[in-house]
């Protein structure tokens, strides 16, 4: 069963056929998934406000309907260490098509990977593993099971990646913390699992994980038609 | 729903037999039937008359016997009325071999027999289908008595959404020496399909293994059926087509993107305990292979050959197909090489493969395998036989045969197959090992005993 505040962005992301970056963030914390601090701003006083509450650098992001994907756009600044850069940043993003504010996030640093699932015609929610950021459909080093999945399973999903050495610690790079990342997955495969009337597919990209924890940065999620 | 009286009819009713040519599809199930299965058959055709010196029935109804199997065959638009007359007559179960229904954009007909068939609980299969094939008991084929390439009876039940695919892995079957417990051509499946077939052959006798060729899934049908594959005993196989059609439809996320038709189709089936035959050649080495053996390997092969040539071929293939050929240990080596014919034990090279070179002879072959039969450090044993050596002989494949059966591992035989080595073959096949006619397809059949997870 979908919580009564889900349900509520879902009814109103039904518009536009995709859930905002906000209100997908919501619905991820709201289940438990842990997601970098966040702020909304549409004017320089927001931003700022919002800025110096998570503490410097930030990110910054378009929030809009009419964009689905941001970095194709323009739309994500990382990095910002101060009010002059948000604010010449929030002038830019404000003149993108459907401008309805800007998101200001904690950075957060680690292996960045992509969860996903896909509301397949013939076997239900699908899970996607793999190595994420923008290369994810150059590398296409990805993982996928049917949902629900097991805590094996998702082990399984990681033992499959060509790159499953970055995560387990390749030439004296921190390992990340597995369990986070299984606990993620499987508890991610249920959501999917109690969505999947409403849903056709979902991004978490990426997903910052390091040795302490998974941190869902990214996630857009796709309402079915 | 009990689909027996459609696997072993005892009465049998064809519907739509023709007066005048005996090459309609129901003339041809008719006469292929009659007298040459245990079954009784009737001929309906609402004119009546006779064919063949026997009485032709204008209606289901007429026949003086309940009728275990219905085979339909008229044109599309009277089977609503065919199937209405089945009902009424008590029918147990039918094949509706007419085409002409959703896949000619009749839609509209097809549901309105399902609807009906449901409603009376008269289990079909098709409708645009070749029925049913179970070696011994009934034959619902449109295809000529004297065409039929027909396999020996064994282990393996082919379920087929193509007819085409299904008689030509029948002829392959043959080919190659596999067995089969019955052939199912489902069509349009339009109301028995793969998931209830599976229920069924789970519990079949006759049937060891469980093949599909699939095209697709109705929605969530897919996921259905792979949780019933995953808690079946037996092994599934599945071959499946139109791996690249939706590849390039526009979606807006990475995942979706990724995660396109095939790719879903090939991890569900993986988790959930089914093996994909990824080609016919693998189709028909995996059926063969796990009719013999049910218990899954780990994948340690040693490899026994007459020649050096080919024991780097099937390391090769081994390697690319997931398997280990690890070295043998020097106490193996020495304890294969103390019981090898003399003239052999100075010039074979005993790592892994074990190449006895063209000298040996069956002894050299018998010895050997009983050391690897033995040794922990394998748990698959396939052997590379050249019947062009000249010391060896056609009771090789029954002696290989015996140390097989007593050690219970896996044995595993590539014999050329041209009809001159038959009775060599035989001797492998008729006694339990399979024999591939490529080395490629030896090593497949490893590979499917691998993937084959325990229950």
């Amino acid at each position: 069963m979908l919580k009564k505040e889900v349900k509520a962005i879902f009814e109103k992301s039904r518009k536009w056929g995709w859930v905002l970056e906000p209100d997908a963030k919501k619905i991820l914390s709201l289940y438990g998934f842990k997601t970098p601090k966040f702020g909304v701003a549409a004017t320089e006083g927001e931003a700022v406000a919002a800025a110096r509450k998570i503490g410097y650098p930030v990110v910054a992001k378009i929030v809009s309907p009419a964009v689905v994907h941001k970095s194709d756009v323009k739309g994500v600044v990382v990095g910002i260490k101060d009010d002059e850069t948000l604010v010449r940043t929030l002038a830019r993003l404000s003149k993108i098509d459907g401008f309805a504010g800007m998101l200001i996030a904690e950075m957060v640093k680690g292996l960045e990977l992509i969860v996903g699932a896909k509301n397949d015609f013939q076997f239900g929610p699908m899970i996607l593993l793999g190595m994420g950021g923008v290369g994810v459909e150059i590398y296409k080093d990805v993982s996928l099971r049917m949902a629900p999945l097991k805590t094996r399973d998702a082990d399984h999903m990681i033992q499959e990646l060509a790159a499953r050495k970055l995560l387990t610690g390749y030439r004296g790079s921190e390992p990340v913390n597995l369990n986070a990342l299984k606990k993620t997955i499987v508890a991610f495969s249920h959501l999917m699992m109690d969505m999947r009337d409403v849903v056709e597919s979902v991004d978490l990209n990426p997903v910052m994980c390091t040795a302490k924890s998974c941190i869902v940065a990214d996630a857009r999620i796709m309402l079915k038609k | 729903m009990n689909l027996k009286p459609l696997f072993e009819p005892k009465t049998m009713a064809v519907i739509g037999v023709s007066a005048s040519n005996d090459r309609h599809p129901a003339n041809v199930i008719y006469d292929k039937n009659n007298h040459r299965y245990p079954v009784k058959v009737y001929a309906v055709n609402p004119r009546g008359g006779s064919l063949h010196n026997e009485t032709v029935y204008p209606r289901v109804a007429e026949i003086p016997a309940k009728i275990d199997l219905a085979v339909i065959a008229t044109r599309a638009e009277l089977v609503p009325d065919v199937m209405a007359d089945c009902i009424a007559a008590g029918v147990k179960s039918a094949t509706v071999i007419s085409g002409g229904f959703s896949e000619g954009g009749r839609g509209d007909l097809q549901d309105r027999i399902v609807d009906m068939a449901r409603e009376a609980g008269l289990p079909f299969i098709g409708p645009n289908c070749l029925g049913v094939y179970v070696p011994f008991r009934v034959d619902t084929f449109f295809l000529p008595i004297e065409r039929m390439i027909k396999p020996e009876a064994g282990g393996v039940t082919f379920v087929s959404q193509s007819g085409g695919i299904l008689v030509d892995h029948m002829i392959k079957f043959a080919q190659q020496g596999v067995g089969m417990a019955k052939a199912v051509s489902i069509g349009n499946k339009a109301f028995i399909r793969e998931k209830e077939l599976l229920a069924y052959l789970a519990h079949d006798p006759a049937t060891k293994v469980i093949a599909y060729y699939i095209e697709g899934f109705g929605e969530g049908e897919g996921r259905e059926f792979v949780q019933a594959a995953d808690v079946c005993s037996k092994p599934v196989v599945i071959m499946k087509s139109g791996k690249t059609a939706a590849g390039n439809r526009a979606v807006s996320s990475h995942t979706a993107s990724l995660a396109g038709d095939y790719a879903s189709f090939a991890a569900a089936v993986a988790q959930h305990n089914i093996i994909e035959a990824v080609s016919e050649n693998e189709m028909v080495s995996f059926c063969e292979v796990l009719s013999s053996y049910t218990r899954p390997i780990e994948g340690r092969i040693g490899i026994i050959t007459g020649s050096g040539g080919h024991g780097a071929m099937a390391v090769d293939a081994c390697s690319m197909a997931g398997l280990a050929v690890p070295e043998f240990s020097d106490q193996t080596k020495t304890d294969i090489k103390n019981q090898l014919t003399e003239s052999v034990r100075a010039i074979a090279s005993l790592g892994n493969p074990a190449d006895l070179t063209g000298s040996a002879v069956d002894d050299d072959f018998v010895a050997c395998a009983r050391v690897l039969a033995a040794s922990p450090e394998i748990d698959c044993v396939v052997v590379l036989l050249l019947p062009y050596i000249p010391g060896v002989s056609l009771d090789i494949g029954v002696r290989l045969s015996s140390v097989c059966r007593q050690s219970g591992k896996p044995f595993i035989a590539y014999v050329p197959h041209v009809e001159k080595y038959n009775m060599l073959i035989e001797g492998f096949e008729l006694n339990g090992i399979p024999a591939s006619s490529s080395i490629e397809g030896a090593v497949l059949m490893a590979k499917a005993l691998a993937r084959r997870q325990s229950c």
